[in-house]
């Protein structure tokens, strides 16, 4: 007989690691009805996915590149915005809509049982999905400009999944901050806004005034987006604390998400 | 005598498939302007509040439940709202954590706790399926299996390819019972499902869950359609105000069930004491005649408090029930194009000529809706009986008689 026990909760609950992987398809399905959706009654479809990053790299390139004339390392102006933009929208996409998750699904929360943490960690799937796509359209920018990467690539599967764990970590607490507060739907937005200026996407980290520089280096983001431009764009390697920060922290950040989430859970179903 | 009662225990937890023992659930409320309403707030609060005790009610959803459950049984869960019917099952689904207690389960338990769950319109049907039946814990590899059997059951299949939103109610519930009916979970629990739905498949419905219960496994079952509880079940629990009153048979705790409206008529009679937002309330309620024959009018007289501050008109709404909690009639003063005026004091009546009621107690139910708010709910304002009289100019053996739910007026007529 398969006994399941069900007590009051603990003072402490770590994540259910079993359950998770029981749920995987959970997780498979709403990424896959994320997908679909999203481009479904429209009418270019899938083309919005390159579409979209491309006229935010032009509109970047116009503003930083043109305008303001701040520095792209050597680099064409639209294929350096292009590549830390890919950064950007990883990121941004996993938070903004990981954030939303649980509170638009209250259906789902407050009357099926699966690890709720599913919920806002397949929210990702698409986001992941156009990343790949950009990262196409990446190559192709990339060879229409003649830029070799060099070996710096190989290390990209890295820096990417570090992009992905700290976003989904801090898109764990968002959205089960928001159960309870729906002020953190205007929160994210701002605090996202704030690090888009404040992370050397669309110009060069060197055109950071040094007295300025402390705030860059404390943000994750800049050592990830440095660590992007060296795999992508045949950059220099950053220092050796910033590539070894950039995998301890996210996954840090990863860890400790999903542990508050687990905290936080017991109550959602009541408060929702 | 020790080896004896192991092996006792050891029998036992081999036929109960649920064993539930002390369960309590308590919510803590936060007086309305307590409550923290936004994040800012509640960090305000909680520096201002560190050293204060926190101002905060409990509620007892449930309190010290204790049950065995075997294979086989269909049981239902009945009580009035509020009794924490709901929040057993969701203890046991594990949407809700239980704050004291433990419970023992057999098994898997598929959860039909609101129909259609996890269902988005803009999928296909085929879409739905695989998505509903995963979140209800099936495989992929046992949805495909059972794929045909579902699509069958709920009779949908030439709008598999059409998204939901344009299904109509009807399809869009039969293909999410279907789903869920075909969970192969050891433990089934619903919630008041069967309110929907056409006869023919409350019917499917009903056999589907009778024959889980021939597989030997266990079905919950909430329901207020009293019927649907005294036709499928094989036991039942009686839940008042989270305590469990009564394990036994479907009839003892239908019996307990109708003596609880008897018992807790008066206590709603103080305005104060009702719910509802307030603006207005009803001052005195009462039957014209509180013993009636099957096919007399059923006259309310009402009268309305005034209160000139509150600008709109109003309308009021008029429930009767009988004496197994079914509401069987719905007057919506609306219908008739009937408004109040919160200025003056109000007093008024209202008439139910049809349908023809049979014997037994009846209860009254007023509603004061004003603004879009319901601002009095008076449960039970009112009783009357319906003396054993047949209105039909002939007679039968009471098999004639005893189904549904009122006497119709009805003629036969050949042609």
């Amino acid at each position: 007989m398969a006994n399941i026990v069900i007590t009051p909760p603990g003072r402490f609950a770590f994540p259910k690691v079993a359950q998770l992987w029981e749920g995987r398809e959970v997780l498979y399905r709403f990424g896959a009805r994320d997908v679909t959706l999203r481009y479904r009654q429209t009418l270019l479809g899938v083309v919005w996915v390159v579409l979209q990053p491309l006229l935010m790299a032009v509109i970047f390139t116009l503003v930083f590149q043109k305008v303001a004339h701040l520095p792209s390392a050597g680099v064409p102006g639209l294929v350096f915005v292009f590549t830390g933009l890919l950064a950007w929208n990883l990121f941004n996409g996993i938070i903004t809509r990981a954030s939303s998750s649980l509170v638009s699904n209250r259906d789902l929360v407050s009357k099926v049982f699966f690890p709720r943490m599913l919920v806002p960690l397949a929210t990702s799937y698409s986001t992941i999905v156009d990343f790949f796509v950009s990262l196409a359209f990446l190559f192709v920018l990339l060879v229409v400009y003649g830029i070799n990467p060099g070996v710096g690539i190989l290390l990209s599967p890295v820096w990417t999944a570090m992009v992905i764990l700290l976003a989904a970590g801090a898109g764990l607490v968002a959205s089960a901050l928001m159960v309870r507060y729906r002020d953190i739907a205007y929160v994210v937005p701002f605090a996202l806004q704030f690090l888009l200026y404040a992370s050397p996407i669309a110009y060069s980290i060197s055109a950071v005034p040094s007295k300025y520089r402390v705030i860059y280096d404390v943000n994750p983001l800049t050592w990830l987006l440095q660590e992007f431009q060296w795999a992508f764009l045949h950059q220099p390697a950053p220092p050796i604390w910033q590539i070894v920060l950039s995998i301890v922290v996210p996954i840090t950040v990863f860890v400790g998400g999903a542990v508050i989430f687990e905290q936080m859970e017991r109550g959602f179903a009541d408060v929702i | 005598m020790l080896s004896q009662l192991a092996s006792n225990v050891s029998a036992v937890s081999k036929d109960v498939s649920i064993s539930v023992s002390g369960l309590s659930k308590t919510y803590r409320i936060y007086r309305r302007e307590d409550l923290p309403s936004s994040a800012a707030e509640a960090v305000i609060k909680k520096v201002r509040e560190s050293k204060q005790k926190k101002v905060l009610e409990r509620f007892d959803a449930l309190h010290d439940v204790t049950f065995d459950v075997g294979w086989g049984e269909v049981v239902g869960i009945i009580g009035r709202n509020g009794a924490g019917k709901s929040t057993l099952l969701k203890i046991i689904n594990r949407i809700t954590a239980p704050t004291k207690g433990r419970v023992e389960l057999g098994g898997r338990v598929g959860s039909l706790l609101e129909v259609g769950t996890g269902f988005h319109p803009e999928l296909t049907g085929r879409e739905n399926v695989y998505l509903n039946g995963t979140l209800l814990g099936m495989r992929r590899k046992e949805i495909k299996e059972r794929f045909d059997a579902i699509v069958d059951f709920a009779g949908t299949e030439k709008f598999l390819d059409t998204q939901v939103k344009r299904y109509s109610t009807g399809m869009y519930i039969r293909l999410a019972f279907a789903v869920a009916a075909h969970l192969d979970s050891e433990i089934l629990a619903v919630d008041e499902v069967l309110a929907v739905g056409d006869s023919d498949f409350q019917a499917k419905c009903l056999r589907k869950m009778r024959e889980v219960a021939r597989d030997g496994r266990t079905v919950l079952v909430v329901s207020h359609q009293l019927q649907t509880v005294s036709d499928l079940c094989s036991s039942a629990l009686y839940l008042d105000s989270g305590h469990l009153v009564l394990h036994g048979t479907v009839e003892e705790a239908m019996e307990e069930y109708k003596r609880s409206f008897a018992r807790s008529a008066p206590m709603l009679r103080t305005a104060a004491a009702r719910p509802g937002s307030g603006e207005l309330r009803f001052t005195t309620a009462a039957m014209a005649k509180d013993i009636i024959n099957p096919g007399d009018d059923v006259v309310v007289e009402f009268a309305v408090g005034a209160n000139p501050s509150f600008g709109n008109r109003f309308h009021i709404s008029c429930f009767l029930n009988n004496e197994d909690g079914m509401l069987i009639a719905q007057c919506d003063s609306r219908l008739k194009d009937f408004w109040l005026d919160p200025a003056t004091d109000n007093e008024g009546s209202v008439v139910m000529r049809t349908p023809w009621l049979k014997p037994g107690a009846y209860t009254v139910d007023l509603f004061i809706h004003a603004g879009g708010r319901r601002a009095d709910i008076w449960e039970q304002a009112c009783h009357f009986q319906v003396l054993p009289i047949s209105p039909y100019a002939h007679a039968t053996t009471p098999d004639g008689t005893d189904r549904g739910v009122v006497f119709p007026d009805f003629d036969y007529t050949q042609r």
